[in-house]
């Protein structure tokens, strides 16, 4: 109390909200976190303005190439490049040499040369604006001079060929909103349904809790298959499906907790005061169950992230060439053994993102529990 | 003040209200399983395929008969009086991928692997997060702390079809201690791995709620007052801070219970054990309706008796819950 008074020597009524602020943002750690989740955040939505391949750009002269900092390709291997490229063409590489990331190629043929050839060597994804530099005078020679294409590519790439970077971003955007709108449904539906539950009691209790049982143990394929059929496969809905069923231990758990609170003192001087129910609930029974529900909506982020992965292994949720983390964890899992960068990356966005959110999450328990100001 | 201040009052209880309670909840029981089959009937009857609808389709004569047989082509409405008469009388009807069996046969053979498995997993979650929370709860941001709920983010995070492959290449292919899976004579070693596997996410959530409740706990007003009776510390924590930190930990149990005791598709799909797991993503995926109505009722059965349980239990740890 004194640090309060004495951070500010005008006594001024503060908010729950204002105080609950100034008590998050002294939080070192949570500060932290919500830092590092902008990053991610930032990395998710804005990193692919800055990366020039799209996420479903598919590089075959890249396929499964592990993660590096040096660019693609690599320099020795082009003139065998550039040698099949000469084949494909029905010509045979005589000279290859590369300077400065330009390369000059001398290529000959038993008959003349149509200088449209140099197509061939745009087609791979190692040279780009060949051109024709010198014709020989019998036609059957070629000098041609290009660039060579010069491709980061930090995260690897996939089995199909695909910067796993641009992946791992997009990825990104769409399991930060699908654990994003789920945790708000679970906190939303879930927290005030309990705490009503718990509080009301009696039959009100009894049928509301029979609810939740009822909806808890229908089947889920089920339940996404024909919400699929009636309206469609969106990104929404899986934010629907996912949120229907999220909430339902949320709600167990706060219900919990109010069947304790409601017997306390400060409830009944609540009541003795003349507050209506909605009243008690709102102002005394949830801001006090705060300290689990927090800790739960931080377990319910990654449960939701994984389920969405499930729910496309089922073709029904994100499907390819879109990503989620989930969906890239999952692919990483299959390929673990040989090519393990494909589960170590989207897995460290995805720890670090539950990391983050668990410091945030422990730092707006300490700033919003009402018991201790 | 000697801890003779602290003596317990003899407590009167009556079980007279307890037995009713049980009563009644195990009566509205009913109601819930036949809305839960109701609903689930429908529900999957409205999926378009169906169970016979094979890539290469079957002559009209040949699938008339089948669906005659399991009486499909009759209207879903006889359909669903049908089934409700059948199983009120315990009778599920036959499965139609596993064409020999009746679906009652199918979860009986394969529940108690799925329920040994799983009520191993539950007890290693619960003891061990419980232990991990209480420890990091007293050693409030302490390194140890840390480190515990570090471990604790993890084991949420990292899903089960990683750690599975993981447990078995480190200590199946490259250690070679134990079996990869499958269940052989249901020994302990075939039990280490997919357990570990099964209760590890389980464990941590746990851990989690018990670390936020004990610190809360601590910090209530009785705590204080048992400590400044000169209560030894270990009793405070065990006997009054942990017995009213338990209810959010109880309140997770049941729903954690119901989905661990029937089973993980994943999990035991990874360790090859004949479990009921796999039923449920079968028998979706094969439109084997009994199948499917089932699992359902099993699930139904299972979350209904331990929010029983639990709603039992909140009552023991907290002498102010009381059912009304």
């Amino acid at each position: 109390m004194t640090d309060i008074s004495a951070t500010s020597p005008t006594i001024e009524g503060r908010s729950l909200g204002q105080l609950a602020w100034l008590r998050f943002r002294r939080n070192r750690a949570a500060m932290g976190g919500c830092f590092m989740l902008l990053l991610i955040g930032l990395f998710s939505f804005a990193g692919p303005l800055f990366v020039p391949h799209a996420y479903d750009e598919v590089f075959p002269s890249y396929v499964t190439i592990p993660p590096s900092l040096d660019p693609r390709p690599d320099p020795k291997t082009l003139e065998d490049v550039a040698a099949t490229a000469a084949k494909r063409a029905r010509l045979t590489l005589e000279k290859f040499e590369l300077e400065n990331g330009v390369f000059t190629a001398t290529v000959t043929s038993a008959s003349p040369i149509d200088p449209r050839a140099v197509r061939y060597f745009d087609r791979v994804n190692e040279f780009k604006n060949t051109q024709v530099k010198e014709t020989a005078a019998d036609q059957k020679s070629l000098v041609l001079t290009g660039t060579v294409d010069q491709k980061y590519f930090f995260f690897g790439t996939d089995s199909n060929g695909r910067d796993l970077m641009v992946r791992v971003m997009l990825g990104g955007q769409i399991s930060i909103a699908v654990g994003l709108a789920a945790s708000l449904v679970s906190l939303g539906i879930g927290v005030v349904y309990g705490a009503t539950s718990g509080y009301l009691g009696g039959r009100v209790d009894n049928i509301m809790m029979r609810l939740v049982e009822i909806l808890y143990s229908l089947p889920f394929v089920f339940l996404v298959v024909v919400l699929v059929v009636f309206f469609g496969r969106s990104v929404m809905l899986i934010f629907i499906v996912i949120g229907a069923v999220q909430w339902l231990e949320m709600a167990r758990i706060v219900r919990g907790q109010t069947l304790s609170l409601k017997r306390r003192e400060f409830v009944g001087a609540a009541q003795a005061l003349g507050l209506t129910d909605w009243q008690i609930i709102r102002r005394h029974i949830i801001p006090n169950t705060i300290g689990p529900v927090i800790v739960f909506v931080t377990v319910v982020v990654p449960q939701v992230i994984l389920t969405e992965s499930f729910l496309s292994f089922l073709g029904l949720g994100v499907q390819a060439p879109l990503a989620s983390w989930g969906t890239l964890i999952s692919e990483g899992a299959k390929n673990m053994q040989n090519a393990p960068w494909l589960l170590i990356f989207p897995s460290i966005f995805f720890v670090l993102t539950l990391f983050s959110l668990n410091f945030v999450g422990d730092g707006l328990r300490d700033a919003l529990d009402p018991k201790d100001r | 003040m000697t801890r003779g201040g602290l003596k317990r009052l003899p407590r009167v209880r009556s079980f007279q209200p307890m037995i009713s309670f049980v009563l009644r909840r195990l009566m509205s029981a009913v109601p819930t399983v036949f809305i839960v089959v109701t609903i689930s009937f429908f529900l999957m009857r409205f999926a378009p395929g169906g169970p016979f609808n094979l890539e290469r389709p079957l002559p009209p004569q040949t699938m008339a008969n089948i669906l005659a047989t399991y009486q499909l082509d009759q209207p879903l409405w006889k359909q669903y009086i049908h089934y409700v008469g059948n199983a009120v009388t315990g009778d599920f009807g036959p499965s139609f991928i596993y064409k020999d069996n009746t679906v009652a046969e199918l979860i009986g053979k394969a529940l108690p692997y799925s329920m040994q498995l799983g009520s191993m997993a539950i007890l290693i979650a619960l003891i061990g997060g419980v232990l991990l929370g209480t420890i990091a709860a007293l050693r409030q941001n302490s390194v140890l702390d840390f480190s515990l709920m570090a471990f604790a983010t993890v084991g949420v995070t990292v899903p089960n079809f990683v750690v599975g492959p993981v447990l078995t290449l480190v200590f199946a292919v490259i250690l070679s201690w134990l079996p990869a899976g499958g269940w052989g004579d249901g020994s302990l070693q075939y039990l280490i791995l997919p357990m570990i596997a099964l209760a590890l996410p389980q464990l941590a959530v746990f851990a989690r709620l018990t670390r936020g409740a004990m610190i809360e706990a601590l910090h209530t007003d009785h705590i204080r007052t048992a400590k400044a009776y000169g209560l030894p510390s270990r009793v405070v924590v065990i006997t009054h801070a942990l017995r009213g930190a338990m209810l959010p930990v109880v309140s997770y149990l049941a729903p954690c219970a119901a989905a661990l005791l029937t089973g993980s598709a994943v999990v035991e799909s990874i360790f090859t054990i004949p479990g009921v797991g796999r039923y449920f993503v079968l028998g979706a995926l094969n439109r084997d309706y009994p199948l499917v109505m089932g699992t359902v009722i099993l699930v139904a059965i299972f979350v209904i008796v331990f929010n029983l349980l639990v709603d039992i239990a909140y009552g023991l740890l907290d002498p102010r819950v009381r059912h009304d």
